[in-house]
């Protein structure tokens, strides 16, 4: 029998609260799925929208993006460039047809580390229920017309 | 159209303005850029309803400026990339002075501020047929929206031809030329030209006036404009401020506020 599906998830955090989160659930030995590869960025301002796509078009089922809470950035205003662009860049992915539920947006500060660990499972349970994402994933092998 | 060769030809005389960018003849019924230096080539000039171009794009090109003030026939399109590249520091208000077109006859603008009066009381919609296919296609279900996407931009031949005519990709710089990382796949494969298309729209969000010129320079008929027009769509809806309405306004993109609503994040 073949392995069931496991998903492959790509989290983009930042290094001053995300980040320091999810060691809090590491260091609180909560447990949380596996199936989440985390990058770690300066501030989600550093986030450039099309990390996103390069993610999906290197191999990922699923994309997390989180940040600190509005009015915590470490750079005093970062993540608060990085919602505008996201406020945009999701209606645009949506409307050029990618899956949007297969990207969550969170804030979860340095104190959240339960919230990261539900947050994870939460993200990888859908994106296990809708299968790989070949659509994107095996773009590049398509030629033109 | 007389009044508009009169004055470009009064101008170029006196010298008040080194070049005159205009519409001329083209192949066919096609209008196309032409650039009057002397006041005996006015006669080149044409004005109509196929004049549809926005010529803004060359007011940023370095070969255009050197030549001294610039002249520019301008329709309502024409007028709001003016006044967007000027709130990003692109133009000087000396250097340019805009023959306006609007409702058939011909304006004098000089300054920021009477460009920013006239393009007023002008409607700034998009075409009727534009938004109606906007409207279909964000009623269509995502994996619809997806095959759409993916049947246009198939075509795409990255011939970058929406970047060119497009004012407000003035960058001598493009992300997309950068190849070292290689951000954009050059390629013209599916994903390539998703992401391109992709970038090209984020990049105008907030910026984009809505002239089509794009979308009208595509040589294989993808409508490359309405990613632009919906990016700048949902930046109006969401942020409140139109590309191209003054002078004076902050890009979008860079700018936020701290009760920027939003619904999607956890």
């Amino acid at each position: 029998m073949a392995d069931p599906f496991e998903p492959k998830m790509t989290a983009f955090v930042c290094n001053w609260c995300t980040y320091a989160g999810a060691d809090l659930t590491g260091t609180s030995r909560i447990k949380y799925q596996s199936n989440v590869r985390v990058i770690r960025l300066p501030c989600t301002g550093r986030i450039d929208f099309m990390m996103v796509m390069k993610a999906f078009s290197r191999g990922s089922d699923g994309v997390i993006i989180s940040g600190c809470h509005p009015n915590d950035c470490h750079y005093t205003s970062g993540n608060y460039h990085a919602r505008r662009r996201w406020m945009v860049f999701r209606d645009l992915m949506d409307f050029m047809g990618i899956d949007l539920r297969r990207v969550t947006f969170s804030w979860v500060s340095a104190a959240e580390g339960a919230k990261w660990a539900e947050l994870v499972n939460d993200a990888t349970n859908t994106v296990r229920a809708l299968g790989p994402y070949t659509e994107v994933q095996q773009l590049a092998a398509v030629g033109i017309e | 159209m007389e009044a508009l060769k009169s004055k470009a030809q009064e101008l170029l005389a006196a010298g008040t303005v080194k070049v005159v960018i205009g519409y001329g003849k083209g192949t066919g019924e096609n209008r196309r850029p032409i650039f009057v230096r002397t006041a005996e080539r006015v006669a080149d000039l044409v004005v109509d309803t196929a004049c549809t171009q926005n010529l803004a794009t060359y007011l940023t090109k370095a070969e255009i400026r050197t030549l001294g003030r610039m002249a520019i026939v301008a329709v309502p399109s024409t007028l709001r990339s003016i006044l967007q590249l000027a709130a990003e520091k692109q133009l000087r208000e000396e250097n340019i002075l805009a023959l306006a077109i609007i409702d058939g006859a011909v304006r004098e603008l000089a300054t920021f501020d009477a460009i920013e009066e006239a393009v007023a009381t002008v409607p700034d919609a998009m075409g009727e047929a534009d938004q109606k296919m906007i409207d279909k296609l964000t009623a269509m279900s995502v994996s619809e929206r997806r095959a759409f996407w993916a049947g246009e931009l198939g075509r795409c031949v990255k011939c970058y031809a929406c970047r060119s005519s497009c004012p407000m990709c003035y960058c001598e710089r493009c992300t997309m030329d950068c190849n070292r990382p290689q951000w954009i796949p050059v390629a013209s494969h599916a994903l390539g030209n998703l992401e391109y298309h992709m970038v090209r729209a984020m990049h105008l969000a907030g910026r984009c006036v809505q002239c089509g010129t794009c979308g009208t320079a595509c040589p294989v008929g993808i409508p490359v404009h309405l990613l632009t027009f919906f990016a700048e769509q949902t930046v109006r809806r969401q942020f409140g401020q139109k590309g191209g309405a003054s002078a004076k306004l902050d890009y979008a993109m860079s700018t936020f506020k701290p009760d920027d609503k939003e619904t999607f994040i956890r």
